[in-house]
């Protein structure tokens, strides 16, 4: 029979260049970085604006991606993170990482588990709004072209983690 | 010579040619996520137990490369760095915000970016997350009114690092690439020190 392991995780170093490589083009071609969670903002807006018109407008959250856009699926940042899927489902594919499973630790629950991604999911997108970006869109972006409040945010979020990592454990290991 | 980037703003491109170019970095970059294995939360969370320091080997490296190819093509006079976005900075929503970013990551085990290679390579606890982040977000969309003055408190404007220092853009570039390199020798022993021979 063939085999069919996934193959290796590539350094980390390969991949964490090519990224930053992605992000030079990026600024040189429409003069920003990457993004992630304004992407999620982008469809939800469009999604409420679909059902009810009149309060996404009135939303001073929503109506910025919406207020006088003709397609407001047609967007940058929406493009992008459609690439990151498909390129994620093509690597995946391609390095036989594709399965269907929950990633967990042997000590708790698929239940648990599902349920802590979806808080720990809520909590992290709310809190991205505070922060006007998260780790793509702030940290990496922001952090290579030396904004001051993307190295506070890549700080705290390395101080929120190893805070709460203790607390966690048997979700991981 | 003169500045030719971001060409965005310098030539007619076309809207079709700049969400090509979108769709490109985005497949480009989420095969690098995919490849450094962070559709896998249990593999990006090793960050905070020390076994794995992947996370910020990749984090940093791409900061730092991105860092060192912008200041030289603003050097050469490639990329006009005035005309280019710079996240603005508002020191204690970005301050107490990560630290519940931080929780979050943790508690769910992905970022926003990663959660979407997390769900297309079929993770399911991707697919939970991604539910959490909507509601998250719905609920901010109630909220806002009400964290309006929070959210815009204490702003630093668009400023740079070396702006708020009063530093040279070069010395600063040349100063975080020897502290992130110190950084990742201190990571390599971090790994050697606490990380497992079996890999996740």
């Amino acid at each position: 029979m063939k085999n069919r392991e996934p193959y290796s995780y590539w350094n980390p170093y390969i991949a964490g260049v090519g990224i930053g490589v992605v992000i030079i083009l990026s600024f040189v071609v429409t003069g920003r970085g990457l993004g992630a969670v304004g992407a999620f903002n982008g469809i939800l807006a469009t999604v409420i604006h679909a059902i009810a018109p009149d309060y996404a407008l009135s939303n001073s959250v929503y109506s910025g991606y919406v207020a006088g856009v003709e397609h407001p699926l047609k967007d940058w940042v929406i493009i992008e993170i459609a690439g990151v899927c498909l390129g994620g489902l093509l690597s995946g594919i391609a390095s036989r990482r594709f399965k269907f499973e929950v990633i967990k630790g042997p000590r708790i629950s698929n239940a648990g588990r599902l349920m802590l991604a979806f808080s720990g999911g809520m909590l992290m997108a709310f809190a991205a709004k505070f922060t006007r970006g998260c780790t793509s869109g702030l940290a990496l972006s922001g952090g290579s072209v030396l904004s001051p409040g993307a190295w506070i945010f890549m700080f705290s979020v390395f101080i929120g983690g190893y805070s709460i990592a203790f607390l966690m454990r048997k979700v991981w290991n | 010579m003169e500045l030719t980037a971001p060409f965005q703003f310098n030539y007619e491109i076309p809207e079709g040619v700049l969400l090509l170019f979108a769709l490109l970095t985005g497949i480009v970059f989420g095969m690098f996520l995919e490849k450094a294995g962070f559709g896998n939360a249990r593999k990006l969370v090793q960050q905070f137990y020390f076994t794995d320091m992947a996370m910020f080997k990749v984090l940093f490296s791409a900061i730092v490369t991105a860092m060192i190819g912008i200041y030289w093509l603003s050097y050469f006079g490639v990329l006009d760095i005035t005309q280019i976005y710079i996240n603005g900075s508002y020191l204690w929503p970005q301050l107490i915000g990560g630290v519940v970013f931080g929780f979050g990551f943790v508690i769910c085990g992905l970022c926003p970016g990663t959660s979407c290679v997390a769900v297309f390579t079929g993770k399911l606890d991707g697919l939970a997350v991604f539910a959490g982040m909507f509601t998250g977000l719905i609920i901010f969309g109630e909220v806002e009114p009400w964290l309006h003055t929070a959210i815009n408190f204490s702003s630093m404007g668009d400023i740079s690092l070396y702006e708020l220092f009063n530093m040279n853009y070069g010395v600063l570039t040349f100063l975080i690439t020897l502290f992130a390199l110190g950084a990742f020798w201190i990571a390599g022993r971090v790994e050697q020190r606490f990380g497992t021979s079996h890999s996740i």
